[in-house]
């Protein structure tokens, strides 16, 4: 009895403590970038190096003095890839040390729910490569920002790849798409679907249930259709499954190709060999080495101050992505700095128009050591994606090499997409589009 | 002392069937009550509103709605997303098929639609018991989960199959900002929690706690078992598919089929284990307990300074939670409303306890 109060009275005086703790830090003059994570979970494997990367980067960042002398303060808030997590943190760090600078929000779920809030709190929404394919429509998407590319032109440069690879004919061919059965999964089946009808090869949609261990029946339906080639929209465990089934029914690795979030190392490494050929779509061009991953190295894991535990890290795609993510963020608070005063905090809605304004020149990006690995891009009212330049990756047993050229996704199959789906989303949410002149 | 109930007579069958017969219980809830609505709203952040009370309000209703069907029923659900998912889904539905149609209507539709679900997965409870019907009412989960995302009528033909609500307003007020999220929740919670309470303190109330308590006793005393264990599903459901509804409308706001999945209704049951089988307030107290407690638990890092990675933190968090539950199962078996129970029962004789 006496042990039992003992422990209420300790629980008690614990609860009392942490209350009193949560008087907030006395505020500085520092740039507060909130960083959404999963590093548990079933999408740990691949959140792990994406949240490392982004962290290097804006401790190289402050490292070399900041953003014109303006120091980054990053806060991590683990998400575990939940919605509703997701949406707690994003409240718990929006107006943290002076409000946040925007959210990567590194998750499709937690996209939809955060660009509910987002117009209301001022707050923008970084998706480099993710989240509403539609939200490339700066009119009705004012706060949203799919920069570099969404999955609309990821499957669009993959279609191009194969059709390259097909001399220019689809017709009569198989494409399968064995997507996550999510929302993530199902972005790119209304472009696919658009270019099978421009293209004249079939569809076969084959959803794989989350998180998608279970493929077994799946790859029947591949091993009894023979498609021609696979594209595979999967994240986490979902990859290397599929990898390995596709080893096992013999479907060959040269015909797969994986969005960008199924071609990070640790998905093949350990197939190692079993995975030569398989093929996945970068964004810009993240399989590449740069000068900023040497500049990572010599700054921060040389004196033993980098994120990752282990150096190899360094270099990998999903490192390299995010890295590339948290550039793009920090150009966007320097851009706004431009225009309302280097060397100040910017607020949440000056660095939307940062987003907005953006101009990476080649030797900016050369600047910056991104040059091999990002082609120029601008950003506008109109055009929140910037520039939609995809290539084509390949395992050859122990790492990614870069194998096409560059891609550029066919806007006139893209623009009225979006615009279709744009509009119905300000239909349904009473948005009236902006105007841009 | 504090609860001295001298004094304090029954002259009539009514005053002695409150809710609350005794006096300062009565003011107690009335002054918390009061504070809750008029209090509240001027004390908190953002945050705690957001992130903190509005998912505890609602999940509390989830609570109360599976307590009734387990804990008063004793018809073991593992289906709680899964009727979550309907009445979400279906209030969605209504939501924008028919324009201008009004939230609470919406709700309502969605708490109906729920509760056709739920009947028809109760069916097999007529004949199955326990942890068969327990794994009946998973098929519930996996059908949803099928459903909502492969139907694409049932998302309106979203491209991704991730819907969102527009603006909420009822009767013409908007409910835009947190502390009116926050009024709206407290009010659906306080209806439908007195609704439920009345429900369980009164005939079809007793023909549950008999059914769950044997079952053959009780239709050998008259109780029609199918009535009384569809009836429990039907009630359950719908509170359940209005909290679902509130959890996608009001504090989501757009949401994904993951949103309702198998996690949610584990989660649900242990709310109510931890809260209390068979009480209502041993619902809100779960809810608490589990919405409240790892959130306060990821803070505490960052309040003391500690220079832990998010992982690690999050690692320490699940541990911390999982250690508090065995230890409060340990302590008192019959959840937290019974230890408030024996707190309350403390108080009556003190400070001279025998």
């Amino acid at each position: 009895m006496s042990f039992k109060k003992a422990v209420i009275a300790a629980a008690t005086a614990a609860l009392g403590l942490g209350a009193m703790m949560a008087a907030p830090v006395a505020q500085a003059q520092e740039q507060f970038v909130p960083l959404l994570v999963y590093r548990t979970g079933q999408f740990a494997p691949l959140g792990i190096p994406w949240g490392d990367g982004k962290q290097d980067y804006l401790k190289l960042v402050n490292a070399k003095g900041g953003i014109n002398g303006v120091k980054i303060k990053f806060e991590e808030c683990e998400t575990a890839y939940d919605t509703a997590k997701g949406v707690e943190c994003y409240e718990r760090l929006k107006g943290r040390d002076g409000g946040a600078s925007g959210f990567d929000t590194q998750s499709t779920g937690i996209t939809f729910a955060v660009t509910d809030k987002a117009a209301g709190d001022k707050m923008p929404v970084i998706t480099p490569g993710y989240g509403l394919s539609q939200s490339a429509d700066g009119k009705v998407f004012e706060w949203n920002f799919p920069l570099l590319g969404n999955y609309w032109t990821a499957a669009d440069s993959i279609v191009q790849d194969i059709l390259k690879k097909e001399k220019g004919n689809l017709k009569g061919k198989k494409i399968a798409l064995v997507y996550h059965d999510s929302p993530y999964g199902k972005e790119p089946i209304a472009l696919l679907q658009k270019r099978a009808a421009k293209d004249g090869f079939e569809l076969m949609l084959l959803p794989v249930t989350a998180p998608g261990v279970e493929q077994k029946s799946t790859w029947l339906q591949i091993r009894q259709n023979r498609p021609d080639y696979v594209l595979l929209w999967s994240a986490g465990v979902m990859t290397p499954t599929a990898v390995r089934e596709a080893q096992a029914t013999g479907y060959p690795r040269e015909k797969m190709y994986a969005i960008w979030w199924g071609g990070s190392d640790h998905d093949v490494k350990d197939i190692g060999a079993g995975a030569k050929g398989y093929n996945t779509v970068t964004i810009h061009n993240t399989a590449e080495r740069d000068k900023v991953h040497d500049d990572v190295k010599a700054t921060l894991y040389d004196k033993g101050q980098g994120t990752a535990s282990d150096v190899k890290e360094l270099g990998q795609l999903a490192h390299t992505r995010g890295m590339m993510i948290a550039m793009l963020q920090v150009e966007a608070i320097r851009t706004a700095q431009e225009k309302y005063g280097k060397g100040k905090v910017m607020t949440s809605e000056q660095v939307r128009w940062g987003l907005e304004n953006m101009n990476m020149t080649q030797e900016r990006l050369n600047e910056l050591g991104f040059g091999k690995m990002i082609r120029p891009f601008k950003t506008s009212c109109e055009n929140h994606l910037g520039a939609d330049w995809a290539r084509i990756a390949t395992w050859d047993g122990s790492k990614f090499n870069v194998t096409s050229d560059w891609y550029q996704s066919d806007k006139t199959l893209i623009d009225p997409l979006v615009k279709e789906y744009a509009e119905k989303y300000a239909k349904e949410k009473n948005v009236t589009p902006r105007s841009c002149s | 002392m504090f609860y001295r109930e001298n004094g304090q007579f029954k002259t009539s069958y009514a005053a002695d069937q409150q809710i609350f017969p005794v006096l300062q219980d009565k003011w107690a809830i009335l002054g918390l009550l009061l504070v809750a609505f008029v209090l509240v709203p001027f004390m908190f952040s953002d945050y705690t509103f957001k992130a903190v009370l509005i998912p505890f309000l609602i999940m509390s209703l989830g609570a109360i709605g599976l307590n009734i069907l387990v804990g008063y029923c004793g018809q073991i659900s593992l289906g709680t997303g899964a009727f979550m998912a309907a009445g979400a889904y279906a209030a969605y539905n209504f939501h924008v098929r028919f324009e201008g149609m009004p939230l609470i209507l919406s709700l309502i539709g969605g708490g109906l639609v729920s509760m056709l679900v739920g009947v028809l997965f109760g069916l097999p409870s007529l004949r199955i018991r326990g942890l068969y019907l327990a794994v009946a009412t998973l098929a519930a989960q996996f059908f949803m989960d099928w459903l909502t995302s492969r139907a694409a009528w049932v998302s309106n033909y979203s491209s991704s199959g991730s819907v969102s609500a527009g603006k909420l307003s009822v009767f013409g007020m908007a409910i835009e900002t947190p502390v009116q999220k926050y009024l709206f929740c407290l009010a659906i919670l306080c209806v439908l929690g007195l609704m439920a309470k009345n429900l369980v303190r009164g005939a079809i109330g007793r023909e549950w706690m008999a059914m769950r308590d044997m079952d053959v006793a009780a239709s050998v005393i008259g109780i029609r078992p199918m009535y009384a264990k569809l009836s429990a599903f039907a009630v359950s459901s719908f509170i359940v598919g209005i909290a679902g509804a509130l959890w996608g409308f009001v504090h989501l706001g757009a949401w994904e089929p993951a949103a309702f999945s198998l996690d949610r209704s584990f989660q649900l049951l242990f709310m109510i284990i931890i809260g209390g089988l068979g009480s209502i307030v041993g619902s809100i107290f779960g809810a608490a307990f589990f919405v409240l407690l790892p959130i306060f638990l990821t803070q505490v890092p960052h309040w003391l300074g500690l220079p832990l990675s998010t992982a690690t933190a999050t690692y320490l968090e699940h541990m911390v939670f999982g250690a508090l539950i065995v230890f409060f199962l340990i302590v008192e078996p019959h959840g937290l409303a019974k230890l408030w129970a024996t707190a309350r029962q403390k108080l009556r004789l003190w400070p001279f306890p025998h």
